[in-house]
């Protein structure tokens, strides 16, 4: 109870006085009565609503609207590529960094698993079919809405509170085609490429540790690795990443879109798109492993 | 003549706040209107109305004698293209230099061949004395620089109409009369319809043909600056004259 108190006091604190509502509840300086006090809830509680359903079809429209502008190709190669700079050449290094590590986590822990069952010998293709299968577009996901997703919010919601996207709309420009759609399609373009990185580099860091520190032979890692991973379990992979892709964009660029405020403002929507970003990647991971087969 | 903007009734409310509450304004082709009034009082949002970033509440706009209220986004964007609009803070994109902020609109909008793109690009550059700066950042540069890429940036359409939303704020006196004087120089080659928001007065006043003055959500005064310089009304005389008794203190305190 007093961890509970202590954790989220603040929170009941914030909201009891909350300012900005139509009556402050404030209970050091005034009583309020039963009715004023059910007053308030009700409202503050009729606005989070409409808030909450505002947002959904406002982001829904503007993950409509970026599909469709995927089939209409009206942004430029030039932009495209900027971006495939910014969102893939850029965050390849972070890849290829946690790319190996967790490769080599995978293999040290594979390797205490598999001793048990007496099984070492099928640790490559274990090490693979997790990565491939599961860690690799996940993982790569994850880093990229860190490092690309996270800076694109902030990007686009500093040019929102900064009116520059409102002088690109009077120039009779379309900030949708000229700000959103070429980072969608980057993203749509890096995100399988840089998973198929992190694969890669994830399987040579499990060797690094099979051949170096657990005294596996680099034929035994490999050897079975084929006949393990079937093209279906790269496919997967890759239809993942491009899903991610899209749904880690939609929810950093709609975030960035439509920021209000100052820097409060800013600070708050990249919040919002590396956490909501994060939590979609393992709701979809899920929803797909179990559509695409397991 | 149907004038080239008129703003009819407008009415325009934030979070239960009236802003707008009947304005209404015409300016004739060729004309330059001083838009003055208190901070905050809604001259900037009457501005995103022209350009339909904002869609009032009630009223309507007509840009050459077409109605914009009620424009979907394309029809809109085909409306954007005869204005101009200089910013406050010059909101020049960050990531761009100045050639390219500058460029956008003919690449993006006209889609001129590179070599044009340059040509005009660098001659309007160089007629707001920013010749020597067009491969520099926005970061790189100062306020009144930003002020006149700003400037650059909206004449290089060529376009019919101007909106100017305080183009000399937070500018040392120098650099504001320098800039009032090339709006003026280029008002009166270019002769553009044009809308000015400015507390500098009576400086401002030299360049345009109208004044209005917005208190209380309408058009209290629209008047030549010849006459309202002569506090024939009485906010409006306080407002120009800064002075402190008057119908605006109990607002403005």
């Amino acid at each position: 109870m007093t961890f509970i108190l202590l954790l989220y006091g603040p929170f009941f604190y914030k909201i009891l006085t909350s300012e900005g509502r139509p009556m402050k509840i404030d209970f050091f300086r005034k009583q309020y009565s039963t009715s004023e006090i059910l007053y308030h809830y009700i409202d503050y509680t009729g606005k989070l609503i409409l808030d909450f359903l505002e947002a959904i079809g406002k982001s829904g429209m503007f993950l409509i609207k970026s599909i469709i502008g995927l089939f209409q190709c009206g942004c430029k190669v030039k932009n495209v590529s900027e971006q495939m700079l910014f969102i893939g050449v850029k965050s390849s290094f972070i890849i290829i960094l946690t790319g190996v590590f967790t490769g080599m986590v995978l293999a040290l822990q594979g390797y205490y698993s598999l001793s048990k069952f007496g099984a070492t010998a099928l640790l490559g293709p274990a090490v693979a079919l997790t990565l491939i299968r599961e860690l690799g577009p996940v993982l790569t996901a994850l880093m990229v809405v860190a490092r690309a997703g996270s800076a694109l919010t902030a990007e686009i919601g500093t040019m929102r509170v900064t009116e520059q996207i409102d002088a690109i709309e009077i120039m009779g420009i379309d900030p949708f085609s000229y700000l959103i759609m070429p980072n969608m399609v980057a993203a749509i373009i890096a995100f399988p490429l840089l998973t198929a990185i992190f694969d890669v580099v994830g399987v040579w860091g499990g060797c690094l540790v099979a051949v170096q520190l657990l005294n596996l032979s680099m034929g035994s890692y490999f050897g079975e690795m084929s006949s393990y991973v079937e093209m279906s379990d790269i496919t997967n992979g890759i239809i993942k990443s491009v899903i991610f892709a899209v749904i880690v964009l939609w929810i950093c660029l709609y975030m960035g879109f439509y920021t209000k405020g100052g820097a409060k403002g800013v600070s708050t929507s990249t919040t919002r798109a590396v956490v909501f970003s994060a939590v979609h990647i393992f709701m979809w991971d899920y929803l797909l492993t179990s559509i695409l087969g397991y | 003549m149907e004038p080239v903007i008129r703003a009819i009734n407008l009415h325009k409310t934030f979070n239960g706040q009236k802003v707008l509450n009947g304005f209404t304004l015409s300016v004739r082709k060729g004309q330059l209107c001083a838009i003055i009034g208190q901070s905050g009082i809604g001259k900037s949002v009457f501005l995103k109305h022209l350009v339909g970033l904002m869609k009032p509440d009630q009223g309507q706009i007509f840009i050459n004698g077409q109605e914009i209220t009620n424009m979907n986004n394309k029809e809109l964007s085909v409306i954007r293209r005869k204005f101009g609009y200089v910013f406050q803070n010059g909101a020049l994109l960050d990531s761009r230099t100045l050639f390219d902020n500058v460029a956008l609109p003919l690449r993006e909008v006209l889609r001129l061949k590179e070599s044009e793109v340059r040509e005009r690009v660098v001659n309007e550059l160089e007629k707001v004395g920013l010749g020597d700066a067009i491969w520099k950042y926005p970061s790189e540069l100062s306020g009144g620089m930003i002020r006149r890429a700003g400037l650059a940036r909206a004449l290089v359409m060529n376009p019919e109409i101007i909106l100017f939303d305080e183009p000399t704020t937070g500018l040392d006196p120098i650099i504001s009369r320098t800039i009032l004087k090339h709006i003026r120089q280029l008002h009166r080659k270019l002769r553009f319809t044009g809308v000015l928001i400015t507390h500098q007065i009576p400086q401002a006043f030299d360049i345009v043909q109208r004044v209005a003055m917005i208190y209380k959500g309408k058009a209290a005064v629209i008047e030549t600056p010849d006459n309202i310089m002569q506090c024939t009304h009485p906010v409006a005389c306080q407002f120009i004259h800064g002075r402190l008794d008057g119908p605006i203190k109990e607002d403005y305190f």
